[in-house]
């Protein structure tokens, strides 16, 4: 009898658990009382300031804190964010976003005039902001004058019609501008607040957003803490209530403390997927994510003469092994690279590249001729430096590459190591022979890669300069289908070879199995807090 | 003695001087600026940034404003990467960290050091004396960034008594991995040093009397030998301390403190040339003081020293 | 680590005290360094750690920087120490022979450390000896400066020079070098004052003998022990310190490699079953510092026995 009671009691309290828990339901999934979700990031969050801050983990906070004209949906679509919704000019060039009526963290309703206020802030000389180029990336009129100090910031192309209208105005028609302003450079700041407050405003307690989270702890080094903004728009629809980020400088010490339930997600440390894809299959994700690795060749007047040479170029490209480096040395499902633009680019198509189709035999062969041809053998060995900063990834690369061509072509290399500011400053002045560089797209079109390679590009290191090339690409520009100017751009980065690819980037990271929702589709890697929740064990 | 101080003092002040001068300049000659990015930052950019931060003016300039601020205002200037913070903020928030882990840690190892280098000392050449000098050779020579990796695998990992890392106001728990990685080498040197200097001491003339009239060990060592055994200690303590704000590095890396030791790192590789002169005055000021109190102190209980 | 001040302080004494009764303190030295059981066992393996480093090439059976395209991304499953693949450390992570590596990296720690040890060694004398001799103003002057010198936090100017001049291991040498002659040159000096008022030094300055002559001559010599104890204790903190520069990315150029480079990779991958990789480098690190250390301990117990 007594048995029979306590088995009632015991039934009775998990259906009452059960009717608890059905009210917390996500897509059928019943949800963790507590929604907390920890992950790691590597370097303290340099600002959070939108219009100052310039690195990706700050971008991240940034995106919680804020919201721009758009976000990105789970797979990198743009949806309607701080904007109902736009109309487009005939010409193309004049946008009118109407914005939704929402409001600020403290209570008072978002405007337009402070969007006009934050892009101006980001342009204005005295804001002295790193990332002002994005506004002329945009191609909003007077952007770059206002940035040299020529006009004043107030002929900024940006208008406020209304409380809830929102013009732009752009210098020429710009088929993915709309993908251009889920940046955080974008992003309102409550002009109120940030005049009355100065550059106090962006502390804990004082920063104002109109993002489904607000900022509440800060601890320098260690961690940041940001929870559910009440007064956000779409508050019903936000499942995660507190979002921390913890700061953890080495990969695996953060790995470690992943394995310790005290992150729901962190980095795979290089050549650590296999292993722990086998022992945690539903924990280890690995998926593209929108950078391309590459070895500039320095083909400007700087360069060594050997550089100068297609067919040296093209033999040392050749000899690279990428499978190695990508099935044995970094083993996180990066994508072998022959080519400049990351592959799961959208409406990218990837040209016939030769070289990428032969096996690799054929290529070092190739690599070979085309040494020898070029004057360079046994008796008159070629001798190259690769430039890499710190870090473990490339430093094997590094050490790889020597091996292959010191093992195909009889190279002799020297590898020269610096620390990351010496390293970017020894490539921007051209101080180099063959350097490692990454480029991550800023929104998710080809044309964020291929622009770099122009000759007016400030990022081309490797001073390649074709006219050609630079009319395909401002062509490019105003077509309705840019795309096979992409291709052909493609087709000629493959012949002249400025740069060796070597491989392009996925994501690879650990996210405990109870954590859902991480944009793993998305190849920009635009997460939000509010699009993840955690499930009852 | 009051003379002697004065002195000191007064070099204080040429030390920091050059100091300053010296990183400053240091700093500038080094490639790559505080603004150096993977992406190339346009020239008309980087000219409002300069006129900003004031990097647009030649150096001996920038230098005398640097020095003008700091005396007369103490104002050590805003951070040229964490742009949201000043100097002083940052300092403010990371040096009270460093200081309670560095300060516990130095006292841990000043107490278990002495304790036990006297305790080996006394029981020379038995089994404790070969453990403790085993003990100490090997904390020595293991380098911190082994020890702390192995910490968080057995505490965090294995058996899941202490948080990985993190500060959290300092709560005990945060505490512990901290300083046993950055106070074992401390103790071991402070060991070796106190178990020479007892043992030199136990042999002296006038111990030797006292145990052969028949007073009781114990008090023999508490009362006439740990006084001086311990001399040599004290003059090792300023060092000390510099080295430990320095392994702060180390624990700030693998333990997210926040302490300032990582925030110098970072400093110098981010070329952040305010974060990284502020950290470095800070530290050289704090060596002049302690090895101006550890001189006093020495003075103190060594009267036959004078100044 | 540190280096224990009164006992030199106390060494030197005793090693002027005994040159002035002319008598030499080398003789009774080496029998009772040869009794110390301590001692000698470190030099022993100092020995042997140094025959490691130099016959290690010719038995290695790979390069430093060839890489193993059969165990490259199966590092933990084949990369172990194994005689059957002729690595008998096994490899580092990417499949480059470890024994080969911990020949190298052996190679340029004991570099680093001895050379760094000299430098100071060799600076910290000379500018003792100098101020001392010289006394007045200039000797004033000489030791302000190294009470400036004292006050500067190290291992921040190192990491500055390093990052400023580029990673190189001449710089590394100049660096470690510049951090520890001050102790040595307080001690110098300190001896020199008691030493150049005695009688042979002043025949020697009446016969016309030039100072810088003097100090090489008379005056340096009878520093001998003091150096060489210095020196040797010295080594190991040089090795320690290089062990944390290359922690911080900072030390040598690849593909060469230094038991702290080696030591830092080994203990980033200790939980992903390599752990022969923090193992080898370490052993020998350990070793060589303890060797270093009860060696110099020796020496100055039997140059300046407390017995006395």
């Amino acid at each position: 009898m007594k048995r029979t009671l306590l088995f009632s009691f015991l039934l009775g309290t998990s259906l009452a658990t059960a009717a608890l828990a059905a009210s917390h339901m996500k897509d059928g999934v019943a949800l963790a009382d507590e929604q907390v979700f920890t992950y790691r990031v590597l370097d303290d969050i340099k600002s959070f300031d939108p219009q100052i801050n310039t690195d990706v983990d700050g971008s991240g906070v940034l995106r919680d804190l804020f919201e721009g004209l758009f976000n990105d949906d789970a797979i990198g679509d743009q949806v309607p964010g701080a904007a109902k919704g736009y109309t487009l000019s005939e010409d193309k060039k004049t946008y009118t976003f109407t914005l939704r009526d929402a409001k600020w963290s403290n209570g008072t309703p978002v405007k337009a005039s402070d969007f006009v206020y934050a892009w101006r802030r980001l342009v204005d000389p005295a804001t002295a902001s790193e990332y002002a180029w994005y506004m002329e990336l945009m191609g909003v009129t007077n952007a770059s004058a206002v940035t040299k100090g020529e006009l004043p910031p107030e002929e900024l192309g940006v208008t406020a019609l209304d409380d809830k209208t929102l013009q732009v105005t752009i210098d020429q028609p710009l088929p993915y501008f709309i993908s251009m302003l889920t940046h955080s450079s974008t992003f309102p700041v409550p002009q109120a607040v940030v005049e009355e407050l100065g550059d106090q405003w962006t502390r804990p307690g004082n920063l104002v957003g109109n993002g489904a989270y607000v900022l509440t702890e800060y601890q320098p080094g260690e961690r940041v803490v940001r929870e559910r903004n009440p007064e956000y728009w779409n508050n019903d629809e936000t499942i995660i209530d507190k979002t921390v980020a913890l700061i953890i400088n080495d990969e695996n010490q953060a790995l470690t403390r992943y394995l310790a339930d005290e992150l729901d997600k962190t980095d795979v440390p290089a050549g650590q997927y296999p292993r722990l894809k086998a022992e945690y299959p539903e924990e280890a994700y690995s998926f593209p994510r929108s950078c391309s690795y590459i070895y500039f060749f320095n083909m400007g007047e700087n360069g060594p003469e050997y550089l100068k040479d297609v067919r040296v170029r093209k033999a040392l490209s050749y000899a690279i092994d990428r499978d190695i480096i990508v099935e044995r040395i970094l083993q996180g499902g990066q994508y072998p690279s022959y080519n400049f633009t990351h592959q799961a680019t959208a409406g990218f198509k990837l040209p016939p590249i030769e070289w990428a189709e032969w096996t690799q035999a054929e290529r070092n062969e190739k690599a070979k001729a085309l040494l020898a041809e070029a004057g360079y053998g046994k008796d008159n060995p070629l001798k190259v430096t690769i430039n890499y900063n710190t870090d473990e990834g490339h430093k094997k690369i590094a050490i790889a590459a020597s091996q292959f061509w010191k093992q195909t072509l009889g190279v002799e290399t020297e590898l020269a190591n610096y620390e990351w500011k010496v390293h970017t400053d020894k490539m921007q002045k051209g101080d180099y022979e063959i350097g490692r560089y990454a480029w991550c797209g800023d929104y998710n079109e080809a044309s964020t890669y291929l622009d770099l390679m122009t000759s007016y590009s400030g990022h081309n290191n490797a001073k390649y300069s074709d006219p050609e090339y630079d009319r395909l690409m401002a062509e490019s520009k105003t077509m309705a289908d840019p795309q096979p100017n992409y291709t052909a751009a493609e087709a000629m980065l493959a012949e002249a070879m400025p740069f060796a690819p070597i491989y392009q980037y996925t994501g690879v990271i650990m996210l405990k199995p109870e954590a859902k929702g991480w944009p793993v589709e998305n190849l920009m890697q635009n997460w939000y807090s509010r699009d993840l929740y955690i499930t009852a064990e | 003695m009051f003379n002697f101080i004065l002195k000191r003092l007064a070099v204080a002040v040429p030390t920091l001087l050059i100091l300053i001068i010296l990183s400053y300049v240091l700093m500038h000659a080094a490639p790559g600026g505080p603004f150096t990015q993977e992406r190339a930052v346009p020239p008309e950019i980087m000219a409002n940034l300069e006129a900003k931060y004031g990097l647009n003016q030649p150096l001996w300039k920038q230098i005398l404003t640097y020095v003008t601020d700091v005396t007369t205002r103490f104002d050590f200037g805003p951070s040229f990467v964490y742009k949201d913070r000043s100097v002083n903020e940052i300092i403010a928030q990371g040096f009270p960290i460093t200081l309670t882990y560095g300060t516990i840690s130095f006292v841990v190892a000043v107490l278990a050091g002495c304790t036990l280098g006297v305790l080996a000392a006394v029981y020379h050449n038995s089994w404790l004396d070969y453990l403790a000098v085993g003990i100490s050779v090997g904390a020595q020579v293991l380098p911190n960034f082994v020890m702390a990796p192995i910490l968080v695998l057995v505490f965090t990992l294995w058996l899941g008594w202490l948080p990985g890392g993190g500060w959290q106001g300092g709560e005990w728990q945060f505490l512990v991995m901290p300083v046993i990685a950055l106070s074992t080498s401390f103790m071991a040197s402070i060991a070796r040093i106190t178990r020479s200097s007892m043992l030199e001491v136990l042999n002296a003339n006038h111990i030797r009397t006292a145990r052969a009239k028949g007073l009781p060990t114990r008090r023999v060592i508490l009362r006439h030998a740990l006084k001086p055994a311990l001399l040599p200690v004290i003059s090792y303590l300023g060092p000390a301390f510099v080295t430990m704000i320095t392994g702060s590095v180390v624990i700030d890396m693998f333990f997210s403190t926040g302490g300032i030791g990582l925030f110098f790192v970072n400093a110098a590789l981010n070329r952040d040339y305010s974060v990284m002169m502020g950290i470095t005055i800070l530290v050289g000021g704090l060596t002049i003081i302690f090895n101006l109190v550890v001189d006093i102190l020495y003075a103190w209980i060594d009267p036959k020293i004078r100044y | 680590m540190i280096i224990e001040k009164e006992k030199m302080t106390s060494l030197a004494d005793r090693l002027v005290e005994q040159e002035v009764k002319g008598r030499s303190p080398w003789t009774d030295a080496r029998k009772r360094f040869l009794r110390n059981r301590a001692a000698m066992a470190g030099l022993v393996v100092l020995v042997l750690v140094l025959i490691f480093a130099a016959t290690g090439p010719f038995l290695a059976r790979f390069s430093i920087d060839e890489i193993d395209f059969m165990i490259i991304g199966q590092v933990a499953e084949l990369g172990g120490p194994s005689f059957e693949t002729g690595h008998y450390f096994g490899t580092d992570d990417l499949g480059r022979d470890l024994f080969a590596r911990v020949v190298q990296g052996t190679q340029v720690s004991l570099m680093v450390g001895i050379v760094g040890a000299g430098i100071a060694v060799i600076a910290g004398t000379l500018y003792g000896a100098v101020a001392g001799y010289a006394g007045g103003a200039l000797d004033n002057l000489m030791m302000r400066a190294v009470d400036i010198l004292m006050a500067i936090p190290y291992m921040f100017v190192l990491i500055l020079l390093l990052v400023i001049f580029g990673r190189s291991i001449g710089m590394l040498f100049v660096g470690i070098g510049l951090l520890s002659w001050l102790d040595m040159s307080r001690i110098v000096r300190g001896q020199t004052l008691s030493l150049k008022n005695k009688e042979f030094i002043e025949a020697a300055r009446a016969t016309g003998v030039s100072g810088f002559r003097i100090i090489i001559r008379h005056i340096v010599p009878n520093l001998l022990g003091v150096v060489a104890v210095y020196a040797t204790l010295l080594v190991p903190l040089m090795i320690l310190t290089e062990s944390f520069i290359s922690f911080l990315g900072l030390g040598v150029q690849e593909p060469l490699t230094s038991w702290g480079a080696l030591i830092s990779e080994g203990a980033g991958t200790m939980q992903y079953g390599t752990l022969w990789q923090l193992a080898f480098p370490l052993f020998f690190f350990v070793i060589t510092l303890f060797g270093f250390f009860f060696v110099g301990d020796g020496l100055r117990d039997a140059l300046d026995p407390k017995d006395r």
